[in-house]
């Protein structure tokens, strides 16, 4: 059934206000001059007194990006990318190494109250709100990234005690600079893609997680990214390794000011499973979309790729992508290890002009690889919104399986959801199952909820909501109460 | 005009592939309160239009008469704000929302309407009790709370649900759209108990139906007969057992 009329119109009323993490944070920074040369890229490893390996390894990561040409085949559409007007690196002036949060700007730490995120180990504990039914909150360990460095990495003593690293990545480079010279660039190379280069020759900071043989990390860990400079751009860089039959949940969260320029955000996440480990790893997505018109936001180009070494490892992508105009992105599982399990969950969420080309790709190396991809998108406005996967079972995966889903939810009639799998199989005995839905929230069903007295925002939101049921299910207890609070408000005034 | 609902000169129409379709050409019906009133009469004469124009489905486009419903104009409200009011349409086909669970959305509906009339909200615990009992009193299996709302549900589990769901919204008029289409005689009955445990005098209804059968479980105050858009004929319960045995053809050739 066609939008009503209303249906457009409020679609095009809907103004930035809903973006609620659009505030700047004044604060002194310290800032790169504009550009990107092998200068730049000195300066980023002089000021971060990094390794030799490593700058040379920047260098040569710069030297192969030259060479190379942004990726053209995703389905998004922008403006060329000035790459030398743009600051590649931007830190809050400090005085050197905060070991404690006393020592954090408080501009800073105000920022992060405004965002909800908890980084007083104590407030954490105590007093934070409780979703209903839930009795008391896991505590979870943060990282907090502003713009290009670590500013606080909470619950590291708890960690450490049960040998855990959870650090910034500048700071595993000089504390654990064998890990990190082991791991770093083995999944994702340096060359690998145009971003991926890019990345690897300017990452500023970003996450290090290690988990020794046989632990269980006693909590949840969460990165949290926020971009607050101006023309900067933001270059993460995270590694995960976790050892034989160990395990660990990770999270990520990120906002930015709204500005009407867009800024670039390409990180890398490698993720290591070596036997019997388990890595779950969510994202919520929540970068400045843009406003209605389209001006302004994220580009969101980031490569994510996870590698199951040891047998029956078992890495889990969830993602609950909402933010960025641009996002261009598929996390993605190697399955080396005999036995070993790729999963992909995603919702992306695409209103006003946004556009979002992304899925995953899961490379069945070994005997009896199975992978999971369970694709929920839902287009409103006139975005538009592309689920790309690739399903590769190479010659030796034998009792390879491979289930997927993709349900496209459209809302109004000027948007658009592609579905675009790719199956490259190599093994007559592997079992591929791909299943695809496109639909609309009907009128019907708009018209039903609000009979029994829901406003057509609250019914708008149980609909899609029960559409990403699948996916949101996947996230850590705490994180999905947000989540479906995320898509209420992405969606917001998207129906009459 | 009783004061409760008050349906006077009303004509509607919808656009059917770009053609103007009148369906409704001046309904008058008032129904006081806590009375039963039926309509009857044959398909394509406009009875679920009606109860899609009183529960404020936008598609159909009003070009004449009035409602009143509790001394409010209804047609200027919307399909919420009559909800929250006390009107409950009982779906002819209730609808599927898949992933939705049904004590969520039965929750949430109830908690939107009791916001809305100024009630406190209740909170899970409270809510499963009543509803879990509601559900019981119409036979429904347990596990229907837990299902996803309409989905993978027969027909005659549609048609408890609807009338679960009416239960604990607590209307104060219910239109019921063919609700004892697709029962079975247990199921017909189980449903007009669940009705018939909600008359008392601040609970009006309309019930929509083309059998005599359901009339004799919910024997209702009134039967009107509409043909046409428009209601043709009114009287008491036993014009049921009438228009059984004769069928609408003397009311039609009476209309015209």
């Amino acid at each position: 059934m066609p939008a009503v009329t209303e249906t457009r119109e409020a679609v095009e009323k809907l103004g930035q206000s809903s973006y609620k993490w659009g505030f700047e944070t004044e604060i002194d920074m310290d800032l790169a001059p504009k550009g990107l040369n092998e200068d730049t890229i000195r300066l980023i490893s002089a000021r971060k007194e990094e390794p030799e390996w490593l700058l040379e390894w920047r260098l040569a990561a710069f030297s192969a990006w030259q060479q190379m040409e942004e990726p053209k085949w995703a389905k998004v559409a922008y403006p060329p990318i000035d790459y030398q007007d743009a600051h590649y690196y931007a830190a809050p002036r400090k005085k050197p190494g905060p070991k404690s949060l006393e020592e954090v700007d408080p501009e800073l730490l105000r920022t992060y109250e405004k965002l909800g995120i908890p980084l007083h180990e104590q407030a954490l504990l105590a007093g934070v709100e409780l979703p209903e039914g839930e009795t008391a909150r896991p505590p979870v360990a943060v990282d907090a990234v502003f713009d290009s460095v670590s500013v606080v990495t909470t619950f590291r003593k708890t960690l450490e005690e049960a040998g855990v690293i959870f650090c910034p990545i500048s700071e595993a480079v000089k504390e654990h600079p064998d890990l990190v010279r082991k791991y770093l660039g083995t999944v994702v190379p340096a060359g690998d893609n145009f971003y991926a280069a890019l990345n690897s020759a300017v990452f500023t900071d970003g996450s290090f997680v290690y988990v020794p043989k046989g632990v269980r990390c006693p909590m949840e860990l969460s990165t949290y990214f926020r971009i607050n400079a101006r023309n900067t751009g933001q270059f993460e860089r995270t590694l995960i390794v976790v050892e034989d039959g160990a395990s660990v949940s990770y999270l990520e969260g990120c906002t930015a000011p709204m500005r009407d320029e867009n800024q670039l955000h390409a990180a890398v996440v490698e993720l290591v499973a070596m036997e019997d480990a388990s890595i779950k790893y969510s994202t919520v997505q929540n970068w400045y979309p843009g406003d209605e018109n389209g001006r302004g936001g994220i580009y969101n180009f980031v490569t994510k790729r996870g590698a199951c070494r040891g047998a029956r490892s078992k890495i889990s992508w969830t993602q609950v992508e909402t933010g960025s105009a641009i996002t261009w992105k598929y996390p993605s599982c190697i399955l080396q290890g005999e036995g070993s399990v790729g999963e992909f969950y995603s919702v992306a969420v695409t209103n006003n002009h946004q556009q979002a080309d992304t899925g995953t790709k899961m490379i069945h190396i070994g005997r009896n690889t199975r992978s999971t991809i369970i694709a929920k998108t839902i287009s409103a406005g006139q975005s538009d919104s592309t689920y790309r996967g690739l399903v590769r079972v190479l010659p030796k995966a034998y009792g390879a399986r491979n289930f997927t889903q993709c349900d496209s939810l459209l809302i109004g009639d000027r948007c658009g959801a592609h579905t675009v799998p790719y199956i490259e199989n190599r093994n007559m005995g592997a079992r591929i199952e791909h299943e695809a839905t496109t639909s609309k929230i009907s009128e019907d069903q708009l018209f039903y909820c609000r009979q029994r007295g829901l406003s057509e925002e609250d019914a708008v939101g149980l609909i899609v909501n029960g559409f990403c049921r699948d996916v949101l299910k996947e996230l850590p207890m705490e994180f999905a109460v947000e989540a479906q609070k995320l898509l209420q408000i992405s969606l917001e005034g998207s129906v009459g | 005009m009783t004061q409760f609902l008050d349906i006077s000169g009303l004509c509607a129409r919808i656009d059917a592939d770009g053609q103007e379709k009148e369906i409704l050409r001046g309904v008058d019906l008032s129904i006081p309160p806590g009375e039963v009133h039926a309509i009857m009469g044959p398909n394509g004469s406009g009875k679920s239009t009606l109860s899609y124009v009183l529960a404020g489905r936008e598609d159909y486009e009003v070009t004449a008469g009035s409602v009143t419903f509790q001394g409010k104009d209804l047609l200027e409200m919307e399909p919420e704000e009559r909800a929250a009011a006390g009107l409950f349409l009982a779906f002819q086909s209730p609808i599927e929302l898949p992933g939705v669970n049904n004590a969520n959305f039965l929750r949430t509906a109830v908690n939107a309407v009791r916001r809305a009339r100024g009630q406190e909200e209740l909170d899970a615990v409270a809510f499963l009790k009543t509803a879990r009992e509601a559900a019981k009193a119409l036979s429904m299996a347990p596990d229907m709370l837990k299902r996803n709302v309409n989905v993978g549900f027969s027909g005659g589990e549609k048609k408890r649900n609807e009338v679960l769901q009416m239960t604990l919204l607590q209307p104060s008029f219910a239109i019921l759209d063919e609700t004892d289409s697709g029962l079975d005689v247990d199921a017909l009955r189980i449903v007009a108990e669940g009705v018939n445990r909600l008359r008392s005098p601040d609970f009006s209804a309309l019930v929509i139906t083309h059998h005599q059968r359901l009339l004799d479980y919910l024997v209702p105050d009134r039967i009107h007969v509409m043909a046409k858009g428009r209601i043709i004929h009114s009287g008491g319960p036993e014009l049921a057992k009438q228009i059984d045995s004769e069928g609408y053809t003397r009311f039609l050739a009476e209309a015209a």
